[in-house]
Formats: structure tokens, C-alpha cells, sequence
């Protein structure tokens, strides 16, 4: 089986970060994972590196949550396999800002 | 002819303005990293249109940004600040030990003489050297192991590292000061530290002549007398004749010493500048009316500068940060306040205007002279 394409939604600020418009594709090989696909966005975007996850520890940053097909995965486990629709790319995996501040 | 730019970070972003000579009129660009805190810019002296930036969110945490043509583009470089070793514990604001965790970087002192060289005041405090122009950062970890870091204490705005003086004339020389810990001074090339504080006297903690936990609002220095330091403490203005081995108390005749930034004008040693702030539970002007001080002998003696500064009505604050000087004759002298001001004064303090009125609450502003 080659890589599967996973569709990644990112917040407005990371996408100006990274450069790019709408929807990233990213490639993953083997298990598609919270951590696989983050693994995989960051290796394709290195300067995404620690503003979803911390450098060292990995742990999802406090404002930053998880989505995919209506649930939050924020306090899932990374090693869960992700939703067979965002495995076969009919949905996006969704990296949201949380809404905070007043 | 001279040219002068002024990097301003601000709480939505960088702006860049820029003048001749003159200082008279200016162009502003920005915001560039529009809506991340922008804590600190600041070029190297070594090659002026290299700049590096602080970026920092509460969402998405710390990048680091190097420009190499004066702030017109930039790039992301490395953001991986991890400290050395087990990190171990800082005392909390309760006085429980709390483990020392990363949060953003405050300031960038890039290196006197190498473009590739910048230190990073972080918090929690610590310091940290890139030697590859940002691409990697490695924590100098002689500061915190100097003995005293578990016993250090955030201040109100964190446990953080925001002052870097590098010695023009001792390469091995370096002062940085924390809050609420208080300054410190390498001679070694940052391998070992010395707390230098002999002589601060901070009520509310419970030695108040104790060797570390003052809190230390900025340090300043003239670059042609490295030795003598001046320093803005949360109350009191201080100064050193001796590379901080005493401080002796310089308030002299100001409405009140507190404050947050403190300069030196940069052809005269001892002309320094401050900025009032009423208390520290109010931040903001005495009497409503916003006055940098100028004293000619090095402290003591104060003079308001009020021309061309708001004299009523007027409740912002100036940062730590937020004030620089330039050094064409006459010396110009800027600074950003907390609603969004820039002001500049193009005869050392004499007269100001704003540069600008209404950009973001103003974190930090530094100025550049560049020739040509």
C-alpha cells in the first residue's frame, strides 16, 4: 500500500506561517495516527514545528485542539487510528486555535 | 547622509519606520507577523539590515524571525528552545518550587561583531546563543546553574530575562538582568555567573539587601564607559562605577522612581533618561501627564522633558523595552508606549512628536543609524 494523502485544515495564523491557502495535503506512511499525521505535517511545514505541540515533551499545546467528522480528538490517544473518512480523504484532520479571550 | 530606523514591536506585530536624517518624516511598514506578540527586534551591529525577531503567540508559542535586507522580508529560523540538561525547579509566586518551563523569548542581543551570533533573554529565565543565525539555540547553562536559580521568583509579568548587555570593550564581559531575581555578570564568556546586586534595597521581600530576588527592570550602559552601569529597579533608579559590583541610588529629585526602561544618550555618558510611572499598581504617568526625565550628571539631578508630550489626560505605559537611542548628532531618542504611540525626539529629548498614534499597545522599540 503507498502513502495516503491526509487533508489537514490549519488555523488562519499557521497557514500564513507556512505560506499556504486552504487545505494542506500531507503524506503518511503506514497507520494514520493524530501522531503520524502530525509528524508527517511537520516534516513536509518544518516551521510548524512546536506551535501545535511542544518540541520536546510533544504535548498538544493548551490553545490548540483536535477534530475530525464532528468530534474533538484533543484528549484522544496519538496512537488511536483516525476516522476511516479522514483516512481515505474524504475528510479533513482539523488543527483549531481555540476561540479564547472574551 | 545618515539614515535612522526604528524597530517596534508591538502586542499585533512588528512595524519597521524609517527616516532621513532629519527625523522628520517617516515611512511605516508593517504590521509584519500581524496579530503574534512581537516582544523584541533588534539588528545586528555587525550588519545592520540583518534583523532578528521574537514572535510568540499564546496559541502557537515562539518563532524566531531573521530578516536580511532591513525588515523588507523574512524568514522563520530555528524555535527550539530547550533547556540544558534537567531543567529543575524556580520558586513559584507562593514560594513552592515550580519547574522550569519554556514560555517565549523577551529579547535578542545580536553579537557585536558577528551577524550569526544572538543571544536570547527567555522565560522562565535563562540564556540562550545561536551561533548558526538562528537556525539552532543552546542554552548557556551557567547563568541558572549558578546556584542561586531555585530560589529565584517571577515578578507580576513572569520569571523573565530581558536585559543583555554585551561589553564592547571585553569580549568575556556580559550583564543580564532577570525579574525577579536581579542582575547578574559574566566575565568568562557566560561559563560562570556573579549576582550583582550589593546595594539594592527591594521592600517586600524578606531580606531586602538579599544577593538575588530584586526585581530588575532594565540596565543600561554608554558604550565607551562599559564599567559604569545604570539601572531602573521596580522602585528606585541606580547606578554602578564598577561593573555592578555596588549600585548606590540615583533618584534623586524624580516625582517617582518607578519606572520600566532607562537609557543612555549616546554621546554623552553620563545624560540618561527615564520614564515615571506613578506606582506599580497603576502604570501609568504621575498626574496624568507623560514626561521622560533627562538627568546631565548621571542621576540625582532630573529634568522633565515635556515638549511635545501629551500634559494631560494622559494614562499609558512605557516597557522595558521601549525606548532606544540613535546615535546621530544630535542624538535622537524614541520611545512606544502601551497605547500605541511612538515618539521621537530628534534633539536628545529636547522636543518630541509622535511618529505614530495608534499602532497596538507597544512592547519594545529599538533604534538603528545606518549610513547612506
Amino acid at each position: 500500500m503507498g502513502d495516503l494523502m491526509i487533508r489537514v485544515a490549519l488555523p488562519a495564523h499557521l497557514r500564513d506561517l507556512a505560506s499556504v491557502d486552504g487545505e494542506v495535503v500531507v503524506e503518511v506512511a503506514g497507520s494514520v495516527t493524530q501522531r503520524t499525521v502530525l509528524d508527517a505535517l511537520e516534516a513536509r511545514y518544518p516551521v510548524l514545528s512546536g506551535t501545535i505541540r511542544d518540541h520536546v515533551t510533544l504535548k498538544r499545546r493548551p490553545f490548540v485542539r483536535f477534530f475530525a467528522c464532528g468530534q474533538d480528538l484533543s484528549h484522544e490517544p496519538l496512537d488511536a487510528l483516525l476516522p476511516e473518512e479522514v483516512v481515505g480523504g474524504k475528510e479533513p484532520y482539523l488543527i483549531v486555535g481555540a476561540m479564547a479571550g472574551g | 547622509m545618515s539614515r535612522v530606523r526604528v524597530l517596534v514591536g508591538t502586542r499585533k506585530g512588528a512595524f519597521v519606520l524609517e527616516s532621513d536624517g532629519k527625523r522628520q518624516k517617516w515611512d511605516v511598514s508593517g504590521p509584519h507577523f500581524g496579530g503574534w506578540e512581537v516582544y523584541h527586534l533588534k539588528g545586528s551591529p555587525a550588519d545592520p539590515n540583518r534583523l532578528y525577531a521574537s514572535q510568540s503567540s499564546g496559541w502557537f508559542g515562539q518563532i524566531i524571525q531573521r530578516s536580511n535586507d532591513g525588515g523588507k522580508t523574512w524568514e522563520a529560523v530555528g524555535n527550539t528552545f530547550a533547556y540544558d540538561g534537567v531543567p529543575g525547579t524556580h520558586q513559584w509566586y507562593d514560594g513552592t518550587p515550580h519547574p522550569w518551563e519554556f514560555k517565549r523569548v523577551w529579547h535578542l542581543e545580536p553579537s557585536l561583531t558577528d551577524p550569526d551570533t544572538v543571544y536570547a533573554g527567555v522565560e522562565d529565565a535563562a540564556l540562550f546563543r545561536t551561533t548558526d543565525g538562528g537556525q539552532n539555540w543552546s542554552e548557556m547553562p551557567g547563568l541558572r546553574g549558578h546556584g542561586s536559580g531555585p530560589h529565584w521568583q517571577p515578578g507580576a509579568g513572569g520569571l523573565c530575562l530581558h536585559t543583555i548587555l554585551l561589553d564592547p570593550s571585553n569580549a568575556k564581559r556580559m550583564f543580564i538582568a532577570i525579574s525577579a531575581a536581579g542582575a547578574f555578570r559574566t566575565d568568562d564568556g557566560g561559563t560562570t555567573w556573579l549576582p550583582i546586586n550589593r546595594g539594592l534595597k527591594s521592600q517586600g521581600i524578606p531580606n531586602e539587601e538579599a544577593e538575588v530576588g530584586h526585581c530588575v527592570h532594565r540596565i543600561a550602559m554608554h558604550r565607551s564607559r562599559p564599567s559604569v552601569l545604570f539601572m531602573q529597579k521596580h522602585w528606585d533608579v541606580m547606578r554602578s562605577d564598577n561593573a555592578g559590583d555596588s549600585w548606590t541610588e540615583v533618584s534623586g529629585n524624580l516625582p517617582t522612581d518607578f519606572g520600566f526602561p532607562i537609557d543612555v544618550h549616546a554621546h554623552e555618558p553620563e545624560t540618561i533618561y527615564v520614564v515615571p510611572i506613578k506606582s506599580d499598581s497603576e502604570h501609568y504617568p504621575p498626574d496624568g501627564r507623560l514626561r521622560v526625565y533627562r538627568s546631565r550628571t548621571g542621576g540625582n539631578e532630573w529634568e522633565a522633558l515635556t515638549n511635545g508630550l501629551p500634559q494631560s489626560n494622559c494614562y499609558v505605559n512605557v516597557l522595558r523595552d521601549a525606548m532606544s537611542v540613535d546615535s546621530l548628532d544630535k542624538c535622537g531618542i524614541y520611545f512606544g508606549t502601551s497605547g500605541g504611540q511612538v515618539y521621537g525626539s530628534a534633539d536628545a529629548g529636547d522636543t518630541w512628536s509622535a511618529i505614530v498614534r495608534d499602532l497596538p499597545p507597544v512592547v519594545s522599540v529599538e533604534a538603528q543609524t545606518l549610513d547612506g
